[in-house]
């Protein structure tokens, strides 16, 4: 895991937006590859084509709507894998179904090989699927600490015996805990560990859910739109911590309405409309599709 | 007015932080004095010694009933309150049928104790009653099992719908009791349970009439259970309580196994509940249907919100409060000659404060909740997230 | 279990089924309306119809009449039942309102979390009921006969006595006019659409806390009437007469589909019939079981009940 490139400049900690921009040439000696001119996209040593999460022709009705329609794709281990669509396209539905929230009314997605559907919300996170929310959904009183403990907490082995006797175990889990959560403080850049969550900056409190989430070691981690309200330098810190994520070994999933955040991270892209993935392909290719233009920018009256 | 609490908050804060500041030592010691001033509460003596008594009247000590068995009564309703903080404080799960579980245990050391119990006297499944010391382990671990086998179906109700099925179950296991001879006895109870063992020097038991040994006994209960819930509350099961209290489903994608928290809560919660029962009925000696009174259930709910839900110290406090409260009033009651029965139109009616005890803490309830609804020594946390309601109603979130 | 005296009894068991079915539709309406509106479980209707039945003894005794008396004329007898029912209304619906504005009210303009407005409905509960405990010293007071007790209607086997052909006919009617007010007058429009979408509603002009108000002041209303009907019918009362009838009025609610009035209507028949036989079938010690079984079944498996909730919708 890469050390965070810088150490504080100053004891008493304001906003931490560009923190993790302040040193690059700490960066470049870690060894992470400098930032893309703007609006490239991004040349990635190619992810492994081993299928992590399939998608497998899922249809989610709520009643009489359609939520999503035979919607079939797949995620590679390694990769940086964007959904996107205009607004009510179900992007949010096929996450919240990707993660388990949802279960489809036909079709499978299976992750690892093996199926969601059926099973309890924990187990899926125990399994390796972690996410953020879109309307940041932290626990509000506790500390920033505390929030990452809880994900750290996913899977330790304690319960009430051993915490009633505090028993070696817990001694352990608990040590082993609050420091890799203090870690993956730093990791996303959030310096105030014991102030409580509700009154972190936005930015912080985003970079603190990224951090729960990481703390339930996943395999996969999906982001519900994580630059939401974020400034471009804050937009600019954000997709080189995807990047550091996905250096660390896990696969991102990431739906963001940003198309610059978008095109400059993802290896490759699916967009759905209207519940239907209308296009899927590398972030060039879809940026030229003339379906994905249509869906977003509409078609013109005369080639109707 | 707020001058006052502006004084009060910070004369709490500065005692909080010197506290604090204290070496683990001085700490230690203070707690030492504080658990030895707890023990000498019963004798009349200690507070001769201190210099209380105004010529007949002591003020603080109950003369109406006797002060040590208002002490023990304290002590084992402090322990409901105990048990059940961690299913609403902790959980925030409402159980209105907590005493249940207190019958349990009061019902379990009845019939396996006295030698009147129909096990032995009728069916004969086992030869002669046994100790009550021997039976007490067994009494928890029913509790304990009550509270799984009750919350296993239930807990994933809603919050209403959970109490009221929690009162339904309640209420069906009284009727139970009430109308089954099998084994309870109904109305007419079970009688002779035995007491809790030991020897004085003299070779006369020490558990017998005198109040005194119950509550120093039911004293070291609660000293060992307030260790062992602090143990757990700060630890990654005290964690995802206070998860699940603040996002349930946020916590439950975050990988906390929501359910089998909140079976924990609710059976630890009964098991103590058990406990509770256990040892009142080791000193009672009676128990019957009326046990499972309703009002009582209700009465251990007032007392933790009114103490303080989430916190160790608030179940204390109010457990303490609810008990101590009515019988103090009695005692100045006593002092300025207060009637406790009065006749109006012909008619007895019975004024006394323990009376009236229900009616008084069911409106402190409503005034609390409207008022305090963290309860009078608040879980820092929890007057958190309620200032923030609040707030936001003001906004007109 | 004994089915012959199912089958035996049908018709006794029926008549007093519905009988009691009545009784526990009009309570069920209290909670319904409430919660319909509120999404809270009025804990204290129960004691409001408690109230109720206390209010109907009195003014029986303020014309002279108490457990002792020689029944009334018949004419004599509608009048003070009509008197009765329209105390007992009030008071209840006075209480009724009473507790919303001092226990539920307060909660919501600090925007208390549910679990708080459960805890004072119980605290309002144990107000009025141990209130009236202490008032009247936890004693039992009788009620006097008041209608002929010869059945006015027999069919064969069937037969129908006064007092079950009035609660059945005086229940049909307030159910009626109920309806009838929440479907078809202004103030019922006010409660639907505060049900729907409290916000909008208060957008559109409806003052949210005057319809709440009307909401408790029927179910108050309603369970007053109830409660001069289960005075005669059970003869008797005391200050706790409430739990009991309230539990199984909120269990037929669950059952019709909570938030929804015919639902409320049909719920209660179908839990006062349904007990009856359960009775005769095993044993009378296990009638109140029925209820709370009904209760927890539903509320785990089923908590939209029958019909499921609709209060806001036109069509109940």
């Amino acid at each position: 895991m890469p050390e965070s490139p810088i150490e504080p400049q100053d004891a008493s900690e304001r906003d931490v937006t560009s923190e993790r921009d302040a040193a690059p040439d700490a960066r470049a000696t870690v060894g992470v590859p400098p930032d893309p001119p703007e609006g490239a996209s991004v040349p990635h040593p190619t992810p492994g084509r081993t299928p992590l999460l399939e998608v497998d022709d899922v249809t989610l009705r709520f009643g009489g709507v359609v939520a999503l329609d035979k919607v079939n794709f797949t995620l590679y281990e390694g990769e940086i894998l964007g959904l996107i669509g205009p607004n009510g396209a179900g992007k949010t539905t096929c996450f919240n179904a990707m993660t388990g929230v949802y279960t489809p009314t036909s079709g499978e997605i299976r992750f690892k090989g093996q199926k969601l559907s059926g099973r309890k919300r924990y187990k899926i996170t125990k399994m390796g699927i972690a996410r953020t929310f879109q309307n940041i959904r932290l626990f509000p009183e506790m500390t920033a600490l505390e929030n990452v403990m809880v994900g750290a907490d996913a899977h330790h082995k304690t319960s009430v015996p051993s915490a009633l006797l505090r028993l070696p175990r817990y001694w352990q889990e608990e040590r082993s805990g609050r420091e890799r959560s203090r870690e993956l403080l730093d990791f996303v850049g959030v310096r105030r560990h014991d102030e409580a969550a509700r009154n972190l900056s936005y930015g912080e409190q985003r970079r603190l859910e990224i951090a729960r989430a990481l703390a339930t070691q996943p395999t996969l981690l999906c982001l519900d739109e994580p630059a939401a309200g974020f400034n471009p330098t804050e937009k600019d810190s954000l997709l080189q911590l995807i990047r550091d994520i996905r250096d660390t070994g896990v696969t991102v999933l990431l739906i963001e309405h940003d198309m610059r955040l978008v095109m400059g991270v993802t290896d490759r892209i699916v967009v759905l409309e209207f519940g239907k993935k209308i296009a899927e392909g590398s972030p060039a290719q879809v940026r030229e599709d003339p379906k994905v233009i249509a869906a977003y920018l509409g078609v013109p009256a005369d080639a109707a | 007015m707020t001058e006052i609490r502006a004084r009060w908050r910070a004369l709490r804060q500065a005692v909080g932080s010197r506290w604090d500041r204290q070496p683990k030592a001085t700490k230690i010691g203070l707690l030492l004095v504080f658990v030895i001033f707890l023990y000498a509460l019963p004798n009349r003596g200690f507070y001769e010694y201190l210099g209380l008594p105004l010529g007949e009247y002591i003020p603080l000590y109950t003369t109406r009933s006797d002060m040590a068995t208002v002490l023990f009564q304290c002590g084992y309703f402090i322990l409901l309150a105990l048990g059940l903080n961690i299913v609403v404080g902790y959980a925030g799960m409402l159980d209105l049928g907590f005493f249940g579980f207190f019958a349990v245990g009061a019902y379990t050391i009845a019939t396996l104790t006295s030698p009147r119990s129909k096990v032995f006297t009728e069916y004969n499944w086992l030869e002669s009653p046994w100790p009550w010391i021997v039976a007490l382990p067994l009494a928890v671990s029913l509790s304990l099992l009550a509270g799984v086998l009750l919350g296993w179906p239930v807990l994933r109700l809603r919050g209403d719908y959970l109490a009221i099925v929690t009162l339904g179950f309640a209420e069906m296991i009284r009727i139970v009791a009430q109308n089954n001879d099998w084994i309870f006895n109904g109305d007419r109870g079970i009688a002779e349970i035995a007491h809790p063992p030991g020897k004085n020097p003299d070779g006369t038991p020490i558990f017998l009439l005198d109040a005194k040994p119950y509550y120093w006994l039911v004293l070291t209960v609660i000293i060992a259970m307030v260790f062992l819930i602090r143990n757990l509350a700060r630890s990654r099961v005290g964690r995802a309580w206070v998860a699940i209290r603040e996002d349930e489903d946020a916590a439950e994608l975050m990988g906390v196994p929501t359910y089998r928290f909140r079976l924990w809560a609710f059976a630890m919660g009964a098991g103590i509940g058990g406990l509770s029962g256990a040892l009142w009925a080791g000193q009672i000696g009676f128990v019957n249907a009326s046990t499972f009174r309703l009002e009582q259930s209700i009465l251990v709910l007032a007392a933790v919100l009114l103490g303080g839900a989430g916190n160790i110290g608030g179940a204390i406090l109010g457990g303490f409060l609810v008990i101590y409260v009515p019988e103090w009033l009695r005692s100045v009651g006593e002092v300025f000659g207060l009637p406790e029965t009065v006749r109006i139109a012909g008619e007895p009616y019975d004024v006394s404060a323990t009376n009236l005890r229900y009616l008084f803490f069911g409106i402190v309830l409503i005034v609390v909740m409207i008022f305090r609804p963290q309860g009078l020594w608040p879980n820092r946390r929890r007057a958190a997230e309620l200032k923030d309601r609040e707030k936001e109603a003001m906004v007109g979130a | 279990m004994n089915f012959n005296e199912l089958i035996n009894g049908f018709p006794v068991l029926t008549v007093t089924g519905l009988t009691q079915g009545a009784i526990y539709a009009l309570v069920a309406l209290g909670y319904t309306l409430v919660y319909g509106v509120l999404r809270l479980i009025n804990f204290a209707h129960s004691d409001v119809f408690m109230i109720g039945t206390f209010g109907a003894i009195w003014t029986w005794s303020a014309f002279g009449f108490d457990a002792n008396s020689a029944r009334p004329g018949v004419a004599q007898a509608l009048l003070l039942i009509l008197a009765a029912m329209l105390v007992a209304a009030c008071l209840s619906g006075v209480f009724a309102m009473l507790v919303e504005v001092s226990a539920y009210r307060p909660l919501r303009a600090r925007n208390a979390p549910p679990l708080a407005f459960l805890i004072t409905a119980i605290g309002a509960s144990f107000v009025l009921s141990e209130g009236m405990g202490a008032f009247t010293n936890r004693r039992q007071f009788g009620v006097p006969a008041m209608l002929p007790t010869d059945p006015i209607i027999k069919i064969g086997s069937w037969t129908v006595t006064p007092l079950q052909l009035a609660t059945i006919a005086v229940a049909i009617v307030m159910l009626v006019a109920l309806d009838f007010f929440v479907q078809r007058t202004r103030f019922g429009r006010g409660i639907r659409a505060v049900a729907q979408d409290a916000n909008t509603a208060a957008l559109m002009g409806v003052n949210k806390n005057r319809v709440i108000l009307l909401v408790f002041l029927l179910g108050g209303l309603m369970a007053g009437v109830a409660a001069v009907l289960s005075d005669m019918k059970a003869a008797s009362t005391r200050f706790n007469v409430g739990f009991l009838i309230g539990l199984k009025a909120f269990a037929a609610a669950v059952l019709g589909g909570i938030g929804n009035l015919r639902g409320a209507a049909l719920g209660g028949v179908l839990l006062g019939l349904v007990e009856n036989y359960a009775s005769a079938v095993f044993g009378t010690n296990f009638r109140d079981f029925v209820g709370f079984t009904v209760l927890i079944l539903l509320l785990m498996f089923r908590p939209t009940g029958l019909l499921g909730e609709s209060l806001g919708r036109a069509r109940a």
